[in-house]
């Protein structure tokens, strides 16, 4: 059990390409951290190092305190999960997971309790004796993170563990993950480029951008009060609504539509207005709102997203399946759910945290 | 594909019969002819059927005949070209799985030159460089000793490459997982990439016993005591008699005797030399 303080590290590959630039996230014992961004962001990258899989060319990463720059993988007590598994194709499952246990010369009668025990935990005890070829994609992840367990490290690091298996495995999977992940109470640091899996599982994530953090927060905190333009349109699904409006006074024109604000402008002249999809609604007649033109319909069941535009830019909004369509609709949203950021920057503009952000986290049950 | 043209059919085990039949005739002929006595292979072409002397020829082979053209007995060159055989393979593997794993893993100043030279090795044959090979076995006295029969012989440039290949498939995050799990760079290779190679080393086994077996022209330029003669080289001093009459029916059994062994280590390591070319076990 551990903490981990990543201090300003930075990777500059030969040739001078940044990959990190001067990252620093303080990571709580016991913590789940995600580290969320699209491909080339520098998530996987920043996370081999703090594995030792590859070298830190700046800034300091401590593990349990203590600064394991120069520190082999294997003395950094830290256990990976790949994301194509890597397990070794000729041992068995059992000397899978006992492989790095009996390279630190663990005794026999522990290298098995210790299996046993991490095969119980994930249900692959009937499969100890099998090559990983005669397994199930799901039956190798879970061979994968036993891997992780057997060896009881200071942190887990998760490498996009879940990005080789079917949506639905994906989802049962993700949820396993985090609940061993309280039980063990172990540090964790996952990678991923899905925002829906940073969301769920996260305890705080961090959004990484061109190998910069664009933002660090609890997972409604980022939601709610995403830090930059790039932040909200990547988490969240459909991607939150940004558009070029102008604020004049305490209104805001977005297109050839005017709408008063209430007092939630934060400044004056050209922004971007981000709003997500299900803060916007149909308007009643007798309120001001944003002329919609219908171009197409996507059901998600629960919801149905509804695509146009405004003026000349594309609009999403998520509205209940049993409202009637036309092509010619008007759409309302309330001023406090409004995002505004700068236009040179893509910055979030301070003024205005939607009420929801300040909601307290959920204390996980268990 | 699924066709259905009988002439089609025809036409194509025609030519398969034909082919084996090519490459067959003149080893039945060798085994035909070893059953025959002295006189009816002289004077005439060799008769297509079984003669009556199979016996007296291999058990002349087996004890007397080399003797008469000063040779060491047959089992002892046997053992010779057994001994060259298994070193070489042995030897090759060794060299080549080594080279192959530090030029993959391993970051060192002129790696892919390294690569390079030894890749440019395999165009040249060793006929083309035997003088200097010759001159410097010769100058290091190792002239008539295992070590000159073996040791010119014992890199691999084909096999350095096929490992290559081979360790150029192995995913990397085999490699991060070990390193994870507390695997150095020795240990990786003999717990992971060694038994991964499993096959590969198999199928190369084969190759390379037989490409030993078969050695012919080094064996004969630097051993000149009888006592290191291998197979090939008695052979074709059996060839060459004094007296005029060249035993050729002796000369055929010897022959077919020599065939057996590479026969026996391709039909024994046949699945996993198949294997080995043809899968990679991931």
């Amino acid at each position: 059990m551990a903490g981990i303080h990543i201090s300003e590290v930075s990777k500059v590959y030969t040739g001078g390409v940044k990959a990190v630039s001067s990252v620093s996230i303080d990571i709580a014992d016991g913590e789940f951290i995600v580290l969320v961004g699209p491909s080339g962001c520098g998530k996987s990258t920043l996370l081999r190092m703090v594995a030792g899989l590859e070298a830190i060319s700046a800034g300091e990463v401590k593990i349990a305190g203590r600064v394991v720059n120069e520190v082999e993988p294997a003395e950094r007590d830290i256990a990976m999960v790949f994301q194509n598994y890597a397990l070794y194709p000729h041992m068995t499952v059992y000397n899978n997971l006992a492989y790095g246990l009996k390279n630190r010369g663990t005794p026999k009668a522990e290298i098995d309790a210790r299996v046993a025990e991490a095969a119980r935990m994930l249900e692959i005890t009937q499969y100890l004796e099998r090559k990983p070829r005669a397994l199930s994609g799901g039956q190798r992840q879970r061979v994968a993170m036993g891997r992780a367990i057997v060896r009881k490290p200071a942190a887990f690091l998760f490498d996009e563990p879940l990005s080789n298996l079917d949506a639905k495995l994906r989802v049962s999977m993700r949820g396993e993950i985090k609940r061993l992940q309280r039980r063990l109470g172990t540090t964790s640091i996952y990678v991923t480029h899905d925002q829906l899996e940073a969301m769920t599982l996260a305890d705080r994530l961090v959004v990484l951008n061109g190998g910069e953090i664009e933002q660090i927060g609890a997972p409604l905190e980022v939601y709610h009060a995403p830090a930059s333009t790039f932040v909200a349109s990547f988490i969240g699904s459909p991607a939150m609504n940004l558009v070029r409006g102008e604020l004049h006074g305490d209104k805001l024109a977005i297109g050839p539509a005017m709408i008063s604000l209430n007092g939630f402008a934060p400044t004056s002249g050209a922004v971007t207005v981000g709003v997500r999809a299900e803060d916007l609604r149909i308007a009643r007649d007798d309120e001001e709102a944003l002329p919609f033109r219908l171009e197409y319909t996507e059901e998600l069941g629960a919801q149905r997203l509804i695509h146009g535009t405004v003026g000349d830019q594309q609009i999403t909004a998520a509205v209940s399946p049993e409202i009637a369509l036309s092509a010619e609709m008007r759409i309302a949203v309330d001023a406090k759910r409004l995002h505004f950021f700068s236009l040179d920057t893509g910055k979030r503009l301070p003024g205005n945290v939607p009420a929801e952000a300040k909601l307290a986290p959920v204390e996980p049950v268990l | 594909m699924v066709e259905n043209r009988p002439f089609l059919t025809f036409l194509t085990h025609a030519f398969l019969i034909l082919g084996f039949l090519v490459v067959a005739l003149p080893v039945y002929v060798a085994i035909m002819a070893s059953t025959h006595d002295v006189s009816t292979l002289m004077s005439g072409p060799v008769p297509l059927l079984p003669g009556s002397h199979f016996i007296d020829n291999y058990s002349t082979i087996l004890t007397s005949a080399a003797a008469a053209h000063g040779l060491p007995n047959y089992s002892h060159m046997a053992l010779n070209s057994l001994i060259m055989a298994l070193t070489i393979t042995a030897g090759k593997i060794a060299i080549s799985i080594l080279s192959a794993f530090a030029i993959v893993y391993f970051r060192f100043p002129f790696r892919l030159l390294a690569f390079w030279i030894i890749f440019v090795t395999l165009m040249l044959p060793v006929e083309v460089r035997i003088m200097p090979t010759y001159k410097i076995v010769a100058d290091l006295g190792m002239l008539n000793s295992w070590a000159g029969l073996t040791v010119p012989l014992i890199a691999s440039a084909t096999a350095t490459f096929l490992f290559r290949q081979f360790f150029m498939t192995v995913p990397d995050e085999l490699l991060e997982a070990a390193r994870v799990d507390g695997a150095g760079p020795m240990k990786f290779f003999r717990d992971i990439l060694l038994p991964l190679s499993r096959t590969n080393i198999g199928a190369l086994c084969v190759i390379l016993f037989i490409y030993g077996w078969v050695q012919y022209l080094w064996p004969l330029l630097v051993t000149t005591d009888p006592g290191y003669y291998t197979l090939m080289m008695g052979m074709k001093r059996m060839v060459t008699a004094q007296d005029g009459v060249i035993e050729w029916q002796l000369v055929m059994a010897g022959s077919v005797l020599a065939m057996l062994p590479p026969i026996l280590v391709v039909v024994f390591m046949q699945r996993l030399f198949i294997r080995g070319l043809t899968e990679t076990e991931k």
